[in-house]
This record gives structure tokens, C-alpha cells and sequence, in this order.
């Protein structure tokens, strides 16, 4: 999960992260009162999550409220890249003698985790990366042993970090660290670290992406989550706990295994080059225990979305058999009775599949079609599709 | 031969008592897996009935090697105590765990992989199937009744392709099919069997089965071309898949231009794997290599 600015702000500051006071507004007038408690010029920030804000015109600074009020009324509501600005975060503003860049991040091709850290912050850091790739240092963490004040010194001199601020941010790298172990981060990126004319190192702008997958350890995360940008039949799959991801496309997909599901999506696409370009619908995983009850809740979600103008349920019987499947397709069926409206190709493949496509052809609902092979099922949904 | 697991294997497993790891033991056991114990301090002593197989229960992994001899181990730990399970493997030193466990913490699954640097126990997963040697021993999750033994050997990140391309290549039959799991960090990697299979005499032709996100495949396709000399099929999932939303795996997800499925497939095909557009037309190239 992303988080937006102002929640990764706040993270960090909860870690010790030396961070300017400010505060997150929804209107124009929550941003004018914030800029009068700061009490001087702030800097009003779009909350997106996508770089290239300032450059969209998204963060503009002001010099006293009524002024924040104007350009926050100005950066709500803005596209800026496809997103839309619902949020401001209205922070004071610092003058800035000198950009750096730290970041803590999983190296999933060495599965370690790897600090990432520069003298020359401020611009995009793959930029750097590949134009002057010396001015990175990047330093891989043992993580069974993490970052301490020794291993925090190692990075900073590795970056060459200026004397003056050497100790400031070996105490904010311990500092990152903590955010990034502690809250279960999968990056922790600060750019720009900066050093205010007056020498004090804070972190201006951050980025953290957090693992869903520890949420049982952190249940004050599920608040961090961005509930209005869930498209809606992500949200309602999600209340059903399904593995559900809406797409562009008219052909709904279920199947079984998440490596099965993805592939289906593919051989939907190549089919329907065919029929003037059909895709898939959404990435559906019902998982491998596919019982009546998932199947329904899972038919149920694609029924209703309009788009949808086939379904193609491919399943293949593992643990669960193919009869067990076909059953789960037949009660699901009649489960939604008349809420099931559109036509369903279903592909068979695995354990017991004759007795699963026989309990189908027995069931004979007019709504079905049962093909034996995924590319030849996958053809037939994507001429449904385009019918 | 098979590769990592074969008849003379004793399997114990962790979380023997919880109900996928009951439901799936049941299943080992009826597919012929030696298991000969289960782990669980707090039911150290007793043991439990399989339909007329009785399991001892260990209080730890450590007792149960120093018992039954075993030298692997399936864990089916829920989420917040799986890492400590893994730990606890690696530490008892037992040749191959299993981590069959779907949502584990990338911190615990990274902080497991440094932990192990050094001992002597390989791991495979998080968040897999397992592995299978047809007609021999069965480790983890994959169903045993969809091929034979055979002269193939599978790789693959994802459960059901793997019992996909099992089913489509069912009268040939496999040597070992090793499902890695689709968690960002995991312990064996295509890379290891791919070895592994090149330097198992039984294991004629090889199918890789990868999928979006990460760099393994790209990695995988540098290995074949410097040392792989039997033939590989290939297949990479999710040609479709749009960029920053993760596919079901925590690991599948496109981010900016890396780890596409494009990119995979070229990278595969540049070291003269033949990629197949399907799981159906990797299987049909399969056949053309083998023969059969």
C-alpha cells in the first residue's frame, strides 16, 4: 500500500523523523485556517500518489492564509496525471540551502534490503541513477542484523555527505530505519532530505509503501487505506475477500490460482484480437477451495459490473475436483437466479473433469457453455463478448 | 532421480494440527510421502490418526530429526508464527523446509532468507504449492493424482499453472515439479532447480513457468544460456497486466517498465528457451522436444 504525503509525514515524524509542522486539508478554508496556526509562508501540496506534482502545478506556495486558501481552491480538484487532487497538505515553508536523498527499500533480486542514499537529492533519483550513477551509494543491510548508529555511519559516508550534517543524518537514517523495520515498510524514501539555512537536515517530502501482507501486526494501517479511490466493485470484493482487480475490458474472468487467473486474462486478450479487440473484464482468483458460496460471491461481482458482456469461468480441479467445481457453478447459478443475465463459458481441466462437465451438461442452464480447452474457451467468451 | 525430494525422504510437518495442515497431511500420506512426525510443543507426546496411520507428535524440529531421521520439513504456520517456524527449521539444520504458508511479512520472509546464509537447509516458498516427485514423495500441497514419474522437469511461481502444465503433459510424466511460490523474496528460485534439474540424469527437458514482476526470469534466462544444455520450454504469465496493481501474488506486479511480461518472454527467448503463447502451446512445444 502507498501512502499519501501527509500520512507518510506523519509516519515518520511518529518515528523521531525530523519533519516542518503542518497539517492536511480537504477545502480551501481548512487550508486557510491551518496556514494561520503555522503563522507563516506554507507551501500548499497536492496529495497524490504519482510524482510530478510541482511540475502539474500542484504545489504552490503562499505567503499568508488568505493566499493558501486561493491555491488550495486552485490544486483541489486537479488532474494531474489522471489522479485527482481531493487532498492538500498545507506544511511551513522552508527555505532550502542544500537537497539530499535517503531511501530504505527491499532489493527483491537479492533479497535483502538495500539504503540508498545521496548528496545530491532534489531531482528524480533514477535520474541520477543513470547520469551519474557515482553519486549514489547504495549499501546493502543484512536483515537479520538491520541499521544501527555503525552501520547508519557506513551509509552516510559512503554518500559523502558534507561534515557539517553528518551526525544530523546518521541519527535520521536510525531514525528511517526504525519507520522502515518497525512499520513493516517496503520503502521509505525521503527526497529531498533537506538542510535549512540554518543547518537544521528534516525531511521534506517522503514516500512509503507498506506491506499488506503484515497488516495482522499493524491494525492502525487499515486507516491508512484510501477507501474513496477503490474502484467500487474492488471495494465490494474486498468486503467478500476476494482477489478481485477491475479492468478496462468485457470479458469477466474467474478462475482459480493466481498464476491461472493471469494467464487467462492473456489467452482472452489474444482471442479477442480476433473479434476487434475484446479484453479481459478484471483478474478474478477465487483460489484453490473453490466452494459454491466464493464461486457465487465471485459471479455476483462480475454479473453487475456493467461492462461485462460475457463471463469466462476457468477453472482447474486440483484439491478441488472438477465435480466439486461444477456443483459450486451450478448452486452459485441458482443462488443468483435471475441476477444471472449474461452468457458464462466454462473450461474444466484436472481432476474428475467428466464427471464435472457431466453434472454441467446434466444441469443444462441455458446461460452456460462448456468448452474443453482454455484456448478454445477463451476464443468463444471473446466472441460472446463481441456479439 | 528426482531433484530435492524422492522415496527415501522422512517428512515431518510443522503446524500438523491446524486444518490445512491435518487436511494436507492426509493427503501426503495417501500419496505415498513418508511422514513421519508432526510438530507442535504443545502436543508434544501424543499423536495423531490418519486413517489408521499414526503421526507422533514432536515438541520441536529439532526432536523430531534426532527421532525419526527426517531430513524435510512442510510448514503450514499460519502468517505470524511462520517465521519462527522457519527459523526453528533452519536452525535444527534439516536439508529442505517447505513454506507452503500464503501472506507472510517480506520482512520476516527476508529477515528467514539472511538468517539461513551460511547453514545447510534449502528453502522453498513462501506462499507455494511445494514440490512433487511423482510415484515418490510429495511435499506441500500439489495434488499427486494428476500425472506420473516421468522425464520432465517443472519449475514454476505459480500453483495451478503448475498443475496445469502436470495435466497437460500427463502421459509423459515428471522426474520433479517444484512450484517456487509468487512472494517477492523466496528461498529456491527458478535458477536452483534449473540447476538442479540440468545436473539430474532422469530429468530430460525442462518447462519454466514464470510470471510478471521481479527480475528472476531475466536472471533464469542468463543461467540457461551460460549452463543449461537440456532443452526448456518456457511460459510467462500476465502479458495483460496492468502496471502498480498486484496480481493475486504479492510479487506480480509491474512497476514502471521492469518486470513485464514482454520483457520476460524476450529475455527467455534470447537464450533459446522456447516460449509458448499459452499454457497449452508451451505444453504442444513440450511434446515436440520429447517426442511425444
Amino acid at each position: 500500500m502507498d501512502l499519501f504525503e501527509y500520512q507518510a509525514r506523519d509516519l515518520l515524524a511518529s518515528h523521531g523523523v525530523p519533519v516542518l509542522p503542518g497539517g492536511v486539508a480537504d477545502t480551501p478554508d481548512q487550508a486557510e485556517a491551518i496556514a494561520r496556526e503555522i503563522g507563516q509562508t506554507v507551501v500548499v501540496k497536492a496529495q497524490v500518489k504519482v510524482g510530478g506534482r510541482g511540475k502539474a502545478g500542484g504545489v504552490k506556495l503562499a505567503d499568508n492564509p488568505e493566499d493558501a486558501k486561493a491555491r488550495a481552491q486552485d490544486i483541489l480538484g486537479l488532474d494531474i496525471k489522471g489522479h485527482i487532487t481531493h487532498r492538500v497538505m498545507v506544511a511551513q515553508a522552508s527555505d532550502i540551502a542544500e537537497e539530499y536523498y535517503f531511501s530504505y527499500l527491499l532489493d527483491r533480486s537479492n533479497r535483502t534490503f538495500l539504503a540508498m542514499a545521496s548528496k545530491e537529492g532534489g531531482m528524480e533519483i533514477e535520474q541520477l541513477a543513470v547520469e551519474r550513477p557515482e553519486a549514489l551509494a547504495r549499501i546493502a543491510i543484512d536483515a537479520s542484523v538491520g541499521v544501527d548508529a555503525a552501520k547508519a555511519a557506513e551509509i552516510v559516508d559512503a554518500a559523502n555527505f558534507p561534515a557539517e550534517v553528518r551526525d544530523q543524518v546518521i541519527a535520521i537514517a536510525v531514525q528511517l530505519w526504525d519507520v522502515f523495520s518497525k512499520e513493516d515498510a517496503t520503502l521509505v524514501e525521503v527526497n529531498p532530505l533537506a538542510k535549512a539555512p540554518d543547518g537544521t537536515v528534516l525531511a521534506l517530502d517522503a514516500k512509503v509503501t507498506l506491506d499488506e501482507n503484515a497488516g495482522f501486526r499493524h491494525t492502525e494501517h487499515a486507516a491508512l487505506e484510501d477507501a474513496a479511490a477503490a474502484d467500487p466493485l474492488e471495494a465490494r470484493a474486498k468486503e467478500k475477500d476476494l482477489n478481485y482487480v477491475k479492468l478496462e475490458g468485457s470479458v469477466g474472468i474467474i478462475g482459480n490460482g493466481a498464476g491461472l487467473v493471469m494467464s487467462t486474462l492473456d489467452v482472452v486478450a489474444y482471442a479477442g484480437e480476433e473479434f476487434g479487440g475484446v479484453k479481459p473484464a478484471n483478474f478474478l482468483d477465487i483460489g484453490g477451495g473453490a466452494s459454491a458460496e466464493v464461486m457465487a460471491n465471485g459471479l455476483e461481482i462480475i454479473l453487475s459490473d456493467p461492462a461485462v458482456k460475457s463471463v469466462f469461468v476457468n477453472v482447474f480441479g486440483g484439491i478441488t475436483a472438477c465435480d466439486a467445481v461444477a456443483n459450486g457453478i451450478v448452486s452459485a447459478l441458482s443462488i443468483l437466479g435471475d441476477e444471472a443475465t449474461k452468457p458464462l463459458v466454462v473450461r474444466l481441466d484436472g481432476n474428475n473433469v467428466e464427471e464435472g462437465r457431466r453434472i454441467l451438461a446434466e444441469a443444462n442452464h441455458p446461460l452456460v457453455t462448456v468448452v474443453d480447452t482454455m484456448d478454445g474457451a477463451a476464443r468463444r467468451a471473446a466472441e460472446l463478448a463481441a456479439a | 532421480m528426482s531433484i530435492f525430494l524422492n522415496e527415501n525422504s522422512k517428512v515431518i510437518v510443522q503446524g500438523m494440527t491446524g486444518s490445512e495442515g491435518s487436511k494436507h497431511t492426509s493427503r501426503m500420506l495417501a500419496s505415498g510421502t513418508a511422514i513421519v512426525g508432526g510438530v507442535n510443543p504443545r502436543k508434544a507426546g501424543t499423536s495423531v490418526d490418519f486413517d489408521g496411520t499414526s503421526v507422533p507428535v514432536f515438541g520441536s524440529v529439532a526432536d523430531a530429526m534426532k527421532e525419526t531421521g527426517a531430513d524435510v520439513s512442510v510448514i503450514f504456520v499460519p502468517p505470524p508464527f511462520a517465521k519462527a517456524a522457519a527459523i526453528e527449521a533452519v536452525d535444527a539444520q534439516i536439508g529442505l523446509a517447505v513454506v507452503i504458508t500464503e501472506g507472510i511479512p517480506v520482512h520476516d520472509s527476508t529477515y528467514v532468507w539472511a538468517h539461513a546464509q551460511g547453514g545447510s537447509t534449502r528453502i522453498i516458498g513462501p506462499n507455494c504449492p511445494g514440490l512433487i516427485s511423482p510415484g515418490r514423495s510429495n511435499a506441500g500441497i500439489i495434488p499427486a493424482n494428476i500425472t506420473k514419474q516421468g522425464k520432465i522437469g517443472l519449475v514454476s511461481k505459480s500453483g495451478t499453472l503448475t498443475y496445469q502444465m502436470m495435466y497437460e503433459l500427463r502421459d509423459i510424466g515428471f522426474s520433479t515439479a517444484v512450484g517456487i511460490g509468487g512472494d517477492p523474496v523466496i528461498g529456491t528460485t527458478h535458477i536452483d532447480c534449473l540447476q538442479a534439474f540440468q545436473d539430474d540424469p532422469e530429468t530430460e527437458a525442462i518447462v519454466m513457468i514464470g510470471e510478471i514482476g521481479g527480475d528472476a526470469e531475466e536472471r533464469a534466462a542468463d543461467f540457461i544460456k551460460a549452463n543449461v544444455t537440456k532443452p526448456v520450454v518456457g511460459y510467462v504469465a500476465g502479458f495483460t497486466a496492468p502496471e502498480g496493481k498486484t496480481m493475486g501474488h504479492a510479487g506480480a506486479i509491474v512497476s514502471g517498465s521492469a518486470g513485464t511480461a514482454a520483457a520476460k518472454q524476450e529475455a527467455l527467448e534470447a537464450a533459446g528457451v522456447r516460449v509458448g503463447k499459452t499454457p497449452s502451446e508451451a505444453a504442444r512445444l513440450m511434446r515436440e522436444i520429447v517426442g511425444a
